[in-house]
């Protein structure tokens, strides 16, 4: 049942995200966008990481995705504004670039094989997560904040109307 | 049990879809969600070999990249917007401003 549900959400989120890059207007691509993220909060689910699922949920599907709405409504381009995609000659030598890349990382993945797990049970909850992150990466959560609080000024600064 | 391999596979192939969108589009926004979806390729690698290792390490990883992931979100779109007032179009083939 698990492996069933595992497939189905993998063959959601591929084929959302190759809608996501072929939907020319933008609110389709952000809704499919959501679509995406939501398969892959089910595949953490599956793989017991619990609390990243439900981040994955509150802050991409949430957050990032109503501030990439917001800002598409804001800008309200009608249809024949909306920018073309590359021409031919770069969506060809794109997608072959595409290819040989994803091809090559497959190749890398398949010649050899995964270490033998140590074996044993991982959940992923808050409270094992949490004493990871107030312990042994307690700088770097730290650091979060402050990266958090530069974004914050960055955006405000950078879209403020400007001041004749 | 899920089939780690088949996990890992489908990371890759979801970092392929958004670099040929990232490499594709002209529209500023949809060039956005491209990095957004190879960002959760990378999250989703970690959640894996997190989940082969046995070692919370890598989810707590993927948590910092969803951190970060927001920030960049949230200065990306503000340039899209500073780039918006000032040129009137979201066409990245036009944002040349830099280039005298």
């Amino acid at each position: 049942m698990i492996s069933f549900l595992f497939y189905v959400f993998s063959a959601l989120a591929l084929a959302s995200a190759v809608m996501v890059v072929t939907r020319k207007n933008p609110v389709s691509s952000a809704l499919f966008l959501v679509l995406t993220f939501f398969s892959l909060a089910g595949i953490y689910v599956l793989m017991d990481a619990f609390f990243l699922a439900v981040v994955q949920v509150a802050v991409y599907a949430g957050a990032i995705m109503v501030l990439f709405l917001f800002v598409i409504m804001m800008l309200n381009l009608s249809p024949d504004e909306l920018p073309p995609f590359m021409n031919r000659k770069i969506k060809w030598a794109a997608s072959a670039l595409a290819i040989v890349l994803t091809g090559s990382l497959l190749f890398l993945d398949l010649s050899r094989r995964l270490p033998a797990s140590p074996g044993g049970e991982l959940k992923g909850e808050v409270g094992a997560i949490g004493d990871l992150i107030f312990g042994k990466f307690l700088l770097p959560f730290e650091l979060t904040a402050v990266l958090l609080l530069m974004a914050i000024v960055a955006a405000v600064i950078m879209a403020r109307r400007e001041i004749q | 049990m899920i089939n780690l391999n088949a996990a890992i596979i489908v990371a890759l192939l979801l970092f392929g879809i958004g670099t040929l969108g990232f490499l594709i589009r002209r529209n500023a926004i949809v060039v956005f969600m491209s990095v957004e979806l190879m960002l959760n390729a990378v999250n989703l690698l970690l959640v894996t070999f997190s989940r082969i290792r046995v070692d919370l390490d890598g989810q707590v990883m993927a948590f910092f990249v969803m951190a970060v992931a927001a920030a960049e979100a949230a200065v990306g779109l503000a340039i899209i917007i500073a780039v918006f007032r000032k040129m009137r179009n979201i066409d990245l083939d036009k944002a040349s401003l830099l280039r005298s």
